[in-house]
Parts: C-alpha cells; sequence; structure tokens
C-alpha cells in the first residue's frame, strides 16, 4: 500500500460533558477505500467532521499528508480534502451550474475570477455524475437523490485527493445508491482519489470497501478487511445483537440479511 | 427574464430616480440650472447645495444599508437580518447619543462616526454572542436577540435623555427619526467614502457569501475563512451602518427591502445580487426622501417614518412568506 495521506492520533472530543470520540487512532492510505461503520451515536459523523475541519476544538492530532491539519491554510486544505455533509441543506437557492462552480473557490485567484477552464472543470464534473441534463435547475427542486449526485458532482470539480463523505447513498433507492457507489470507485480508480465514507449499512460498507473500521461509543472496536468483519462475533461485539449472514451470489462475500419481526405470523422460521 | 436584463432595468432606475428627484419640491428648477453652474440665482443655490447634496446623501445612505443587508442576510442565512432588525443602527443611535449628550465639545475629527461605529460593533458583537450561547442559532432566535439589543440600547438612549437637558434631548430625538437634511457637501463626501469603502469590501466577499448563504460547513469545506470573513463583514457593516446613523439617524428597513426585492429580480449569486441591492437601496431611499420632503411641503416628514410605513407590511409579509422556515 502507498504512502499515509491521513493520520489520527487519539483523537478526543467532548461536548459538554458527554464524550462522543475517545482516544481515536488510525491511518488512512492514499487511494483507499476506507469505510467508518457503527451503530448510530457511535461518532461516525464527529469524526468526519473533525477531518474535514469543521469542528476544530478537539483534542488530539490529525495529520494530512504528514502535516497537521491545523496548520493548512483554508483554500490549500480545500484543495486536498471535500466534504460531502449527509444530505446538502434542501432550500439552496442556486442552479446546479452554479453550485458546482462554486466549488472551484478553492483554485480562485484572490480577485475570484472563474476562468473558462473551471467552467470546463465543472461541466465535465457534471458530465460524469450524469446531472448535466438538469443543470439550470434551482436545486431546491431537486429530489433527494439527484441533490445528492449534485454533492458528489461539486466534490469532483474541488479537484480534491481525499473525499469525505457522510452517507453519500444509504437514504437513496437502490439505483441511485448503486450509481453513486459506482461512481465513487470509478473515481477511485481513474484519479487514485482516497475515498473515507461514513456509512451505517454495513452490506454497503462490505462491498465497496478495501478497509473498515468500526466505532462504538466514540472508540475504535474493530479494523480489518471487509472478510474479517462479516464474523458473527465481530458483529455481535459491535452491534449487541445478532446477525444473520447469506454468501452474495455473483462474489460469494458474506453480507448480512434482515432479521424476521418478532409476533409476525407470515414470517415464520422455516 | 433574464439577469442580466433586470440589471440593466435596476441601473436605469437609478439613472432616472436620480435625474428627477433633484428637480422635484416646492422650488420649481428650470433645466437651464444644468447648463450654467456658474449661476448664482436662488434656484440654482437650492439647487446645487440643497437638493443635489441631499439627493447624493440619501443615495449613499441607502447603498450602504442595502449592502449591510445582503451581507448580514446571507452571512447568517437570516431572510429578516438587516441593521434595523439586527440592533446594529440601534447600537450606532446610542453611540451617536453619547457624542452628542457628552463629547460634541471635544475636538475629534468625524467623532460622531467614531462613537456610532463603536455603537455599531458592540451590537453587532452583543447579537452574534447571544446567539452563540445557544448551539444551532435559527432566524428566530436571533431576531429575539437583535429584539433584545435594540430595547437595551434604546433604553439606555433614554436614560441619556433624561439626564440631558431640554435642547439636547430635542436633538436626539428629532436625530432618532431619521432625516436626511444636509447642506453642502460636506456630508456627502464623508459619506461617499465610508460607503464605498465598506461596498468594495463587501462585493470582494461575493463569492464567500454565496458559500456561506447555503452553511458555513459548506463554506469551511470549499476552503472560506469563515471565522475570518465574519470579522471583515461586522467591520464593514458596522462602519457603514455608523457613516449613515451618525450623519441620518437610525433609518429602518432600506437593508431589510432592497436585497429582498433584488433576489427576486437578478437571483442569489452575490456577485450580481451585491450590486443591484447597492445600486436599487440608494435610489429607493433617494425616492422615499424625496416623498419625505414633497408631500407636505413645505413642511417634511422624516425618511424614516416613510421607510418604516413601507417597511413594516414588508417585513410581515417576509414573516408569512419564511415562516416555516424560520423556526419560530
Amino acid at each position: 500500500m502507498s504512502e499515509k495521506i491521513i493520520e489520527i492520533e487519539n483523537l478526543g472530543f467532548v461536548i459538554q460533558t458527554k464524550q462522543i470520540l475517545e482516544k481515536t487512532s488510525f491511518s488512512v492510505s492514499s487511494g483507499q477505500r476506507f469505510f467508518i461503520v457503527g451503530p448510530n451515536g457511535a461518532g461516525k459523523t464527529t469524526l468526519l467532521r473533525c477531518m474535514s475541519r469543521i469542528i476544530t476544538d478537539y483534542q488530539g492530532i490529525i495529520k494530512v499528508k504528514n502535516k497537521n491539519l491545523k496548520n493548512y491554510s483554508h483554500k490549500k486544505l480545500a484543495k486536498i480534502l471535500t466534504y460531502l455533509p449527509q444530505g446538502l441543506p434542501a432550500d439552496i437557492p442556486f442552479t446546479v451550474r452554479q453550485f458546482v462552480l462554486m466549488a472551484r473557490y478553492p483554485h480562485l485567484s484572490p480577485f475570484s475570477i472563474i476562468n473558462p477552464q473551471d467552467e470546463e472543470i465543472a461541466d465535465q464534473a457534471m458530465e460524469m455524475t450524469q446531472t448535466a441534463c438538469f443543470a439550470d435547475r434551482i436545486l431546491s427542486t431537486l429530489s433527494g437523490g439527484e441533490r445528492q449526485q449534485v454533492g458528489i458532482a461539486a466534490a469532483i470539480a474541488q479537484q480534491a485527493e481525499i473525499f469525505l463523505l457522510d452517507e453519500p447513498a444509504t437514504y437513496l433507492d437502490y439505483k441511485h445508491q448503486r450509481d453513486i457507489h459506482n461512481l465513487l470507485a470509478k473515481i477511485n480508480k481513474t484519479n487514485n482519489t482516497t475515498i473515507v465514507c461514513v456509512t451505517h449499512d454495513l452490506n454497503s460498507a462490505v462491498l465497496n470497501a478495501d478497509t473498515i473500521i468500526a466505532l462504538k461509543e466514540g472508540k475504535i472496536v474493530f479494523e480489518g478487511t471487509p472478510e474479517e468483519i462479516m464474523n458473527e462475533d465481530t458483529l455481535e461485539k459491535i452491534y449487541s445483537k445478532k446477525f444473520n449472514f447469506v454468501a452474495h451470489p455473483q462474489t460469494g462475500q458474506k453480507i448480512i440479511v434482515p432479521d424476521i419481526i418478532d409476533g409476525f405470523d407470515r414470517l415464520t422460521i422455516k | 427574464m433574464k439577469k442580466n436584463t433586470a440589471f440593466i432595468l435596476i441601473v436605469i432606475f437609478v439613472l432616472l430616480v436620480m435625474t428627477v428627484t433633484p428637480f422635484a419640491g416646492l422650488t420649481k428648477i428650470p433645466f437651464s440650472v444644468l447648463k450654467n453652474t456658474a449661476s448664482d440665482t436662488t434656484e440654482a443655490r437650492i439647487f446645487y447645495s440643497l437638493r443635489l447634496p441631499r439627493v447624493c446623501t440619501a443615495f449613499l445612505a441607502g447603498a450602504a444599508l442595502a449592502c449591510c443587508g445582503v451581507a448580514l442576510q446571507a452571512m447568517f442565512r437570516n431572510p429578516l437580518a438587516a441593521p434595523f432588525t439586527l440592533g446594529i443602527s440601534g447600537g450606532a443611535a446610542f453611540g451617536a447619543a453619547i457624542y452628542v449628550i457628552f463629547a460634541a465639545s471635544m475636538p475629534i475629527y468625524c467623532g460622531e462616526i467614531l462613537f456610532s461605529f463603536a455603537g455599531a460593533l458592540a451590537a453587532i458583537l452583543l447579537v452574534y454572542g447571544l446567539t452563540k450561547i445557544k448551539k444551532g442559532f435559527s432566524a428566530g432566535t436571533m431576531l429575539l436577540a437583535g429584539i433584545a439589543v435594540n430595547f437595551f440600547f434604546s433604553s439606555l438612549i433614554l436614560l441619556l435623555q433624561y439626564i440631558s437637558d431640554f435642547t439636547q434631548s430635542f436633538m436626539v430625538i428629532r436625530w432618532l427619526m431619521g432625516s436626511i437634511d444636509v447642506t453642502g457637501y460636506r456630508v456627502p463626501i464623508s459619506m461617499l467614502i465610508f460607503t464605498s469603502a465598506g461596498v468594495i469590501i463587501i462585493y470582494f466577499q461575493s463569492l464567500k457569501l454565496n458559500l456561506m448563504s447555503i452553511s458555513d460547513e459548506m463554506a469551511i469545506t470549499r476552503g472560506v475563512d469563515v471565522k475570518g470573513t465574519r470579522k471583515i463583514i461586522f467591520f464593514a457593516t458596522s462602519i457603514m451602518v455608523a457613516a449613515v446613523v451618525a450623519f441620518c439617524g437610525p433609518i429602518g428597513f432600506v437593508g431589510l427591502m432592497a436585497p429582498h426585492i433584488c433576489r427576486l429580480l437578478v437571483g442569489h449569486d452575490h456577485k450580481i445580487l451585491t450590486p443591484a441591492s447597492v445600486l436599487f437601496g440608494g435610489a429607493f431611499l433617494a425616492l422615499c426622501d424625496t416623498v419625505a420632503r414633497t408631500l407636505i411641503a413645505p413642511a417634511e416628514i422624516p425618511v424614516g417614518v416613510i421607510t418604516a410605513l413601507l417597511g413594516g407590511p414588508f417585513f410581515i409579509w417576509l414573516l408569512l412568506k419564511d415562516g416555516d422556515k424560520s423556526g419560530t
């Protein structure tokens, strides 16, 4: 594996008296597809917000490309890192094209002049994400799935080396889920972009990641490959419940299936 | 309507207002005053040393207020944010009242601006501080904080009036109503300096304001120094509000209305919205001031009364329109 692009040492974060993250340490290598899973409230989103410098009052050290996150200028960091929140705000009044072009901000000169090259990059990003067909529509009129595609288009236009993604596909329908994950895989391959993705959908993590860590109550309780996490004891430790597994019909990769519902007569154990 | 067409329409509106308003008034001004600038007739004197400076001052004050409104609404993501609603004008008024009552005799250059700048900055920091205490500030919290700050400063002004003598007290009241009563070019030239400085500063924040109007999170991850930009905007708005309040009194609602009307016309991109609002706000206040001095001529209505009469209903309309989003 190539050099470490993100290194996190003893990261801690407290809100009021609640310890959200506790002594979290891990590193991400360049070009990795790194997934962070865990139950609700485990601190996954907080971790991502620390890594994207939205939260700054954390303890510990986050290094990006061997330099402390806090020592980067804002524009310089935005050329390296981009962050897609869990759903863009629903009331953005800009058109898709305007929004994607805004992601060129870190590359602009101090006088903020958008040149034809920036427009071309934005156009390409919209082509890649199949959002070019509604480039002139206002974001607030799009569906959740379309908005998410636009979010990724903007991340691509920002030309960052690392994508920090918070549940990029969880709330979308099956087709949009697949499209988004295919797109991320493609960007990862062609540009060697590092993908750091938070999700609570274990199956999508297992099918898309090359490395997975699991957080529980702010601590890392698992770090390994998708094959390693698909283990009854490991998952029970993370989620405090038992899981059923099946083999994926195409690859044989173990995936989980939903539980049957207690007392629901139509579904009885055969 | 195309955005560029809308912008051109705004420019035409401004040119129209600026050419017509100096001629409006009780005294008929012949157009010949334009040809012979050196003439010493009564009409020429009224035109050049009363009407023209007054229209220019009104334009610059309106432009400054609208510019503040644009920046504050984007930065706080709050459609109801404006110098008046957030208590910034109130703070500036208190600063200026202190100057009028205690410090007017001191030889300080542009003392009234210095004092109202301090008041404006104190108010904006107070409102911002109050909203920071309650995490995740909604539009509603911010407005309540603004109202609280406004009350606080108007109580302080009342206290000042109570302890000052009658003439000073009357001066303060008259000036609190907001009026653009200028003679000569000292005031318009000072206004020009402060307004253009503020507008240029804000204009250079346009792309940052676009991102900040979506969310601070978005702005940070696109490489905007959000904290630094906030400081710049606090400074620029305080200096513009201070100049307006010091010279014309706390004129309300221009800063609230102009950005909304312009957003309907040219859209939300601050690269075009900022100049459009500046121009429109200027022309709008110049027009209001002309109405104020001609409606019951030879008497005058304070222009603040006119803008408040228009702004009150507009504010309620906004409140109803965005009621579902403001979180109140």
